[in-house]
């Protein structure tokens, strides 16, 4: 955490100043973060207070043509949190995030290990095949991997059928809802690994070469260096990281779209961003959905409060 | 693990290469589709190298009205939504990085936990109010959208990259005769450059990007950016058969831009996501 140090420093230096500035200012800073805030209202402060004040609302097909909304207090809550159907897709997608981030995190570390340890032109070429992975788009990441799983010409089907004893041929593999669940993983999971492996690496090459010399003097072997000194620093980037996969792979609306565009739509498919949508937009049940996307939010706020205060930690002067 | 002449290097050497190769695959498999004649790419048995390629597919691509107008409208919403954007949150960055003020804490608190923000915790709301507003299928609506969107994020960076540049020169120049505007501009403004360049970038692939909010506030052909446009070329649909090399030639066109822009500045971003953590 040094590297917050420097910019301590030029704030504790600047704060004489700024009190100074503050008498002879005090409007500007006010006026410069107006547009922002200004922004921010419409896009989000608007739409958030009409989400929490509908999700209390009866708002269906009946509101939209026209019939006044009546408030109804937690009636849009319970109807979801008994509702089997809700509970289904919560628990689909609560497990596909720790799966889909679980499965990242391993394989970054690994890469990231992986890479402190080979000579530089083989790192250089994995580091360059992480990143061609990540500046994909989402959109073109799911139109290939949709062609490499084609079940007519898809590469996947063609050579895993070259193995002995497996026929893959014309197998489609987003019928199946756990084999649809099972590509979605893979190819988020495909496309979040470089970030990871980057990041890890990023870390792991910050553990300087005095410290594990002096461990090593001391008598630490492999395990006991891995345990006592590079876990340790590396524990703080480790813990922001694998919240960042919770958060991140807890919206995935975008690639489930996809795959369902790609194969079939249908309610085994979803998960919540898809069963929200379809909720509030496909059915109109706006004050249900209203409710659902504000459980979202209370779980991604929960899940994301650590690394806020991190980040809180780094503005402080 | 940094032993040299370990045998496990050599290992650990072949290991990366595999996996190198495993990780380029679907992207090299992409453009090398994207060469492939629909005869040959309809063989059973796969074509590994485009030995025999042509550009048909890029020129049926470049060609398609439907591409043309998705190209249009992406480049409209995002030079809006980039320019309002970067202005909203350089100014907002200057706030927060040069002043401490009554209400600066809930602000950056708001900033912060706006980016948490998954598109599914809001976009029915935001999806009811821009109907509301008449603005459902237009460039206005989304771009209202994005830059709320993108303004947290390029603010936090921005900040960083203000705060990096000492107040102390500014007063230099101060001292020296200057303005505080003209101090501002000849000292500081040209210091930001590069970051407002870097912030600009990821603010653009954001937006170039984007596919959620899009999906539901742009519903209508005409109205359609480049990701919802190559979502329906490469849907299948009862009318004819996916015509596989076309799709990866159009893939290839919206991602190749994005790469190129993304590996300009993947290094800031790594640092900027996950901020002091990193540099341990």
């Amino acid at each position: 955490m040094t590297a917050s140090a420097p910019v301590r420093d030029t704030a504790v230096t600047t704060a004489p100043r700024q009190r100074a500035r503050k008498r002879r200012f005090a409007s500007l800073p006010y006026l410069l973060s107006i547009p922002a805030i200004l922004a921010l209202a419409v896009g989000m402060g608007y739409p958030l207070v009409w989400q929490v004040f509908n999700s209390f609302r009866e708002y269906g097909l009946a509101q939209q043509f026209g019939q006044e909304p009546t408030f109804v207090g937690f009636a849009n809550y319970t109807q979801l949190l008994t509702d089997a159907e809700f509970w289904a897709v919560l628990i689909k997608s609560v497990a596909f995030m720790a799966i889909t981030a679980s499965a990242t995190m391993i394989a970054g570390i690994g890469l990231a290990v992986l890479m402190k340890s080979i000579p530089t032109w083989p790192r250089v070429a994995l580091q360059i095949s992480l990143l061609l992975a990540w500046a994909m788009p989402i959109v073109a990441q799911m139109t290939v991997w949709n062609w490499l799983i084609d079940d007519r010409n898809g590469v996947v089907n063609y050579v895993l059928t070259l193995l002995p004893g497996v026929d893959m041929t014309g197998h489609n593999w987003l019928v199946n809802p756990w084999s649809f669940f099972g590509v979605a993983s893979l190819i988020i999971t495909w496309a979040s690994v470089p970030f990871v492996a980057l990041s890890v690496y990023a870390g792991l090459t910050q553990v300087s070469d005095e410290v594990r010399e002096a461990a090593q003097l001391d008598g630490a072997g492999g395990f006991s260096m891995l345990r006592r000194i590079t876990l340790p620093i590396l524990r703080p980037i480790l813990v922001i990281l694998l919240l960042l996969q919770f958060i991140w792979d807890l919206r995935v609306y975008a690639q489930i779209e996809l795959l369902q565009g790609f194969g079939a739509r249908g309610g085994k498919y979803d998960l919540l961003g898809t069963y929200i949508y379809g909720l509030g937009v496909g059915q109109g049940h706006f004050g249900v959905a209203a409710a659902a996307a504000m459980l979202v939010m209370l779980v991604t706020v929960a899940l994301s409060w650590f690394y806020v205060r991190e980040m809180l930690k780094e503005d402080s002067p | 693990m940094t032993r040299k002449r370990s045998p496990l290097r050599y290992i650990g050497a072949g290991l990366a290469v595999v996996l190198a190769a495993a990780w380029a695959f679907p992207v090299y498999w992409m453009v090398s589709s994207s060469f492939l004649s629909a005869a040959t790419i309809s063989r059973l048995t796969p074509t590994f190298v485009p030995f025999d390629g042509t550009f048909t597919n890029y020129k049926e691509v470049l060609t398609d009205s439907g591409f043309l107008a998705a190209l249009q409208m992406s480049l409209v919403v995002t030079a809006i939504a980039l320019a309002v954007c970067i202005t909203f949150a350089f100014l907002g960055a200057l706030a927060i990085s040069r002043f401490r003020f009554r209400g600066r804490k809930a602000l950056v608190l708001a900033v912060i936990l706006v980016q948490m923000l998954p598109a599914e915790a809001m976009f029915i709301a935001q999806y009811k109010m821009i109907s509301g507003f008449g603005m459902l299928n237009s460039v206005a609506g989304v771009s209202i959208i994005y830059i709320a969107m993108v303004v947290p994020f390029t603010m936090w960076m921005l900040r960083g990259f203000v705060a990096g540049v000492p107040a102390d020169l500014e007063e230099a120049a101060m001292i020296d005769g200057c303005t505080r505007m003209g101090a501002f501009m000849r000292v500081t403004f040209p210091l930001l450059a590069p970051g407002l360049v870097a912030s600009g970038v990821f603010a653009f692939l954001q937006v170039w990007n984007e596919f959620a909010l899009a999906s539901i506030l742009l519903t209508s052909d005409a109205s359609q950016t480049l990701p919802l446009w190559l979502r329906d070329f490469a849907q299948p649909s009862s009318l004819a058969m996916i015509e596989w090399g076309q799709v990866m030639a159009a893939s290839t066109l919206v991602a190749v831009p994005v790469i190129i822009f993304f590996l300009v500045v993947q290094n800031r971003m790594t640092a900027g996501l996950v901020g002091g953590a990193v540099k341990g």
